[in-house]
């Protein structure tokens, strides 16, 4: 391929594997929440659902600040995690991740929530009259019931991932090769004078990947409601 | 093996207060819509806890809000058929009926033999690879049947499994829910509001009215108990057990009951026949001296036992006949006036119509 130079692919690859990375850690407290969210009442309920929704509504550069002082070398978690476990975010492709990660959280648990509210609890509670317990109903019921939805809501983390901006930039910067994403690769293009040409190409990947993320998502949502009907 | 209840529960605008015994066979659980029946059988499940009460299972409490305990529904070992089959959408019919016997512990699995007997017993063989969504109503109802019994439970309840389907489903299934009393041992809490199916199924009936027990005994009792008219309407009758005395040349069937022999045009029955008679209190008529020159065949000569006026003015006239069978009669409050009735009269039934609702071989 000699349509991208070899910053371009570095920029491509790390946003494949940020993202990869940041869906895959996050899914399961993503399905937790979700489930939580759905299916339990308990105090601090709003409490937690505003806490998942909160990187939607703030400025991302918002939230990459506060990541820098929670996660950052010297932050609130950031300075135990690489003392005790020397897991490092600052300034790292681990860092972008998480980034992603917190970013894409919402529009994950809003997905997966809505596949479990449209799961009948009558048939969880059929379950376990047929001698099955809280863990296995979940198991062999919710969990088949719910996978279109955790796999819509895994895309469309993904494709969300892929395209963080702000909050990436704000609290690991946009080093190339280390923490330099699609959109910032695209951004420092920009910055460049005559670098249009390189960032159109930057740019046409990111619709691609947005545009496939919808439709596999869409497709996902449709499996969900057959699954559901049980024809 | 048998079921004790008592318990009681308070919800907006209703309040649940009830106490009975389900021995062996069916224990009809028998009430108007809003009567508190579901209720009963999901604190029986597990699946709702009353504020207060007491449930065990042959001897074994699986609630008692005094002492704390409370088992979860896996633990009671209950099985449950819902009015609607709640069927698992995502397995096919093979898998829904595996589903229950995965968790049954290993003394109460059915084994293979089990199994086949089951799916035959319910004639669903030919569904196994299908899917829920791909079943009518009727086949729903018998492969969610056969799921709870598969998952080995030491009762069955079953809240209206007939109530979402057409007349002609629920004959399909009736006679598979005759099969399942007859064969398989297993007590079953039967929760219904129509009274065809529980003349039909009922070893025992438990009459529920806005959440109390106004009725509960052997089901020919109960449901011959002038007490039980106001719960059971226009539908209330006599339950008779017959057996078939002789076939008669002109088609016509003579059976034994404990009321005295009564003849119906039922040239199919087979002598010796055990069958379960159903006499409409609307159906029979009174009168004072024996009635000559009418067509009707059955006339039983019986005693009044009670009278009483209903609210909307007919009188449900409990007639004793013989040592032990007792009739009911509905008639206006002008014709017992006309008649001059009083209880220990003797009169003459003229039945109408006998319908029989259940046979057996004899």
């Amino acid at each position: 391929m000699d349509w991208l130079i070899p910053e371009e692919w570095q920029a491509v690859a790390l946003s494949l594997k940020v993202s990869f990375w940041a869906v895959l850690a996050s899914l399961p407290l993503g399905i937790l929440c979700a489930y939580a969210l759905a299916r339990w009442r308990f105090p601090g309920r709003q409490v937690l659902n505003g806490l998942v929704h909160l990187p939607l509504i703030l400025p991302p550069v918002v939230t990459g600040y506060l990541l820098l002082l929670g996660f950052g070398r010297r932050g609130l978690i950031g300075a135990p995690l690489a003392e005790w476990f020397g897991i490092v975010f600052a300034f790292r492709w681990t860092g972008a991740a998480l980034a992603a990660a917190v970013m894409a959280f919402p529009l994950m648990v809003r997905t997966i929530r809505l596949s479990i509210e449209a799961v009948d609890p009558k048939l969880e509670q059929a379950a376990s009259t047929l001698g099955a317990r809280p863990a296995s109903v979940f198991a062999t019921v919710t969990l088949p019931l719910i996978l279109p939805g955790i796999i819509a809501g895994s895309i469309i983390a993904f494709a969300k991932a892929m395209g963080e901006f702000g909050a990436t930039i704000t609290f690991v910067s946009n080093i190339p090769g280390q923490t330099q994403t699609l959109p910032t690769a695209i951004y420092s293009q920009l910055q460049i004078p005559g670098g249009e040409a390189q960032a159109a190409r930057l740019v046409a990947i990111s619709l691609a990947v947005a545009l496939g993320a919808l439709l596999a998502s869409e497709w996902a949502g449709r499996a969900v409601a057959r699954r559901i009907s049980g024809a | 093996m048998s079921l004790s209840v008592q318990m009681r529960h308070r919800f907006q605008g209703f309040a649940l207060d009830v106490d009975f015994e389900a021995g062996p066979g069916v224990t009809a659980l028998f009430g108007r819509s809003g009567a508190g029946k579901t209720t009963v059988v999901n604190a029986v499940a597990g699946l709702l806890r009353p504020d207060q009460g007491r449930i065990a299972l042959a001897g074994r409490a699986l609630l008692d809000t005094r002492r704390g305990i409370d088992l979860p529904p896996p633990a009671r070992r209950i099985g449950y058929v819902f009015q609607d089959a709640r069927l698992f959408p995502h397995l096919s019919v093979r898998g829904n009926l595996d589903y229950g016997r995965r968790f049954a512990p290993r003394e109460a699995r059915p084994d293979k033999a089990g199994v086949t007997e089951i799916i035959d017993l319910l004639g669903i063989g030919a569904l196994l690879d299908r899917r829920p969504g791909a079943l009518s109503g009727g086949e729903r109802q018998r492969v969610a049947l056969g799921r709870a019994i598969l998952s080995g439970p030491r009762l069955l309840l079953m809240d209206e499994p007939l109530a979402a389907l057409d007349e002609a489903r629920k004959a399909e299934i009736l006679p598979y829910l005759e099969r399942l009393r007859d064969g398989l041992g297993l007590p079953i809490l039967y929760v219904s509001h129509a009274l065809p199916e529980i003349t039909r199924l009922a070893n025992t009936v438990v009459l529920l009215e806005h959440g109390r027990v106004t009725a509960a005994g052997p089901a020919a009792q109960v449901l011959s108990d002038p007490a039980s008219g106001p719960a059971l309407g226009r539908e209330t009758g006599a339950l008779l057990e017959a057996v078939v005395a002789a076939q008669e040349s002109d088609g016509l069937a003579r059976l034994d009951t404990p009321a005295g022999p009564i003849w119906v045009a039922r040239p199919d029955l087979a002598t010796g026949a055990r069958v379960r008679l159903r006499i409409v209190a609307q159906d029979v008529m009174l009168a004072t001296e024996v009635p000559r020159h009418i067509s009707a065949l059955n006339v039983l000569t019986g005693i009044i036992d009670s009278m009483d006026t209903e609210a909307d003015g007919s009188v449900l006239v409990r007639l004793r006949l013989g040592a032990e069978a007792a009739i009911l009669s509905r008639i206006t409050g002008r014709s017992r006036a006309a008649l001059q009735l009083e209880v220990g009269m003797p009169v003459q039934a003229v039945l109408k119509s006998v319908s029989i609702v259940e046979v057996a071989p004899g």
